[in-house]
């Protein structure tokens, strides 16, 4: 490996930003290829490229074969996070199970009696208001948006920065009259039905949970399933 | 924010931290990569070991099973300067003296890092 393309990888960990290693496993000659660049010794075919972008899309480093010869893609790619707005109790058992399914996982709640490192041993927490929390935070989509508080003046600041945030995925706690007046509320602060569409609420699937570890499985199922549902599926 | 989440990620960042950390001091350093499995194994495809000359070894390609046979492989790279493709499988001799129990087969690309 040269110098400069350990150099890439190291500085893409650092940014945060996905960047691929290319190996044509036969000679050793490799490329890194970056969203906007793509640099090294090896030429990459258009067949090779589309199969760089199909890693990219999944996440995952795989071996490949292009016009005979083996290439290896190293997809090298921030984990996906999970900001959970409350820490409350479904966000016990919410966070060590989305952490065992890959997220990277951020406690936001400003109240100090409930994000302790006692209640959440190793986890990410800010007690910032949810609002600058999640500004901060610059929620992508590669991100899931998680409120839990049931207190509408922590719950809409944050609902309102996922809104305007790509954020794959946004789910809010609640019952269902919860949720219309939830609605009501962001409406009058200017966000629309289509807005609405991308809010899961009330929260999770419809498995029947009652347990907050029930809860929590309902939410990281909802959220798995919009992660790996086509973009073209969830429109129809 | 205080500390961050123990959560599995597709990178091994500490691996290659360590391998620009050696060839900062000006040691001489071989990377392997999973880059194929087949059946069950320990390590998925993408982790990392980085070894020096001085067989100081930071990650891991296996349980621990195959290790000393791609450090082995990873001197001679290191030397020549030519990569090399390892395959391990459960007909393995090495593998099955030191217990490689999971059954798979896995192949590590072994290169040197440039100076």
């Amino acid at each position: 490996m040269k110098s400069a393309h350990l150099d890439a990888l190291l500085e893409a960990q650092k940014t945060k930003q996905p960047i691929v290693l290319v190996t044509h496993i036969k000679s050793g000659a490799q490329a890194v290829v970056t969203d906007n660049a793509t640099a090294g010794a090896l030429k990459l075919t258009p067949a090779l490229r589309s199969m760089i972008d199909k890693a990219r899309a999944q996440d995952r480093s795989m071996t490949v074969e292009a016009e005979g010869e083996r290439y290896f893609l190293q997809v090298q790619i921030p984990p996906r996070r999970l900001i959970v707005v409350g820490a409350v109790h479904i966000a016990q058992s919410l966070v060590p199970m989305a952490a065992i399914a890959g997220y990277a996982v951020i406690v936001v709640d400003p109240r100090g009696a409930f994000a302790t490192d006692a209640r959440f041993p190793g986890v990410t927490l800010s007690t910032d208001w949810p609002d600058d929390a999640l500004n901060a935070l610059d929620p992508d989509r590669r991100t899931a948006v998680v409120t839990l508080t049931h207190d509408p003046k922590l719950d809409d600041p944050a609902l309102s920065v996922a809104l305007r945030s790509d954020a794959f995925y946004i789910g809010a706690l609640g019952s269902k009259r919860t949720h219309a007046r939830r609605l009501d509320r962001l409406r009058e602060a200017g966000f629309t039905d289509k807005d609405f569409a991308r809010i899961h609420g009330p929260i999770g699937l419809n498995i029947g949970a009652v347990s907050p570890a029930e809860i929590s499985l309902s939410i990281l199922g909802q959220i798995t399933q919009v992660l790996h549902t086509p973009a073209a599926e969830k429109a129809a | 924010m205080s500390t961050e989440t123990a959560t599995p990620t597709i990178s091994d960042d500490a691996v290659l931290r360590q391998a620009a950390a050696w060839r900062d001091e000006g040691r001489k350093v071989a990377i392997a990569t999973v880059v194929n499995t087949w059946g069950s194994s320990p390590r998925p495809v993408g982790s990392q070991l980085v070894v020096n000359e001085k067989s100081q070894i930071v990650g891991s390609v296996s349980g621990g099973c195959i290790e000393g046979a791609v450090v082995e492989e990873a001197f001679k790279v290191m030397k020549t300067g030519e990569p090399s493709l390892l395959e391990f499988g459960v007909s393995d001799e090495l593998a099955w003296e030191v217990g490689l129990a999971c059954g798979g087969t896995v192949e590590v690309f072994v290169e040197r890092l440039e100076p």
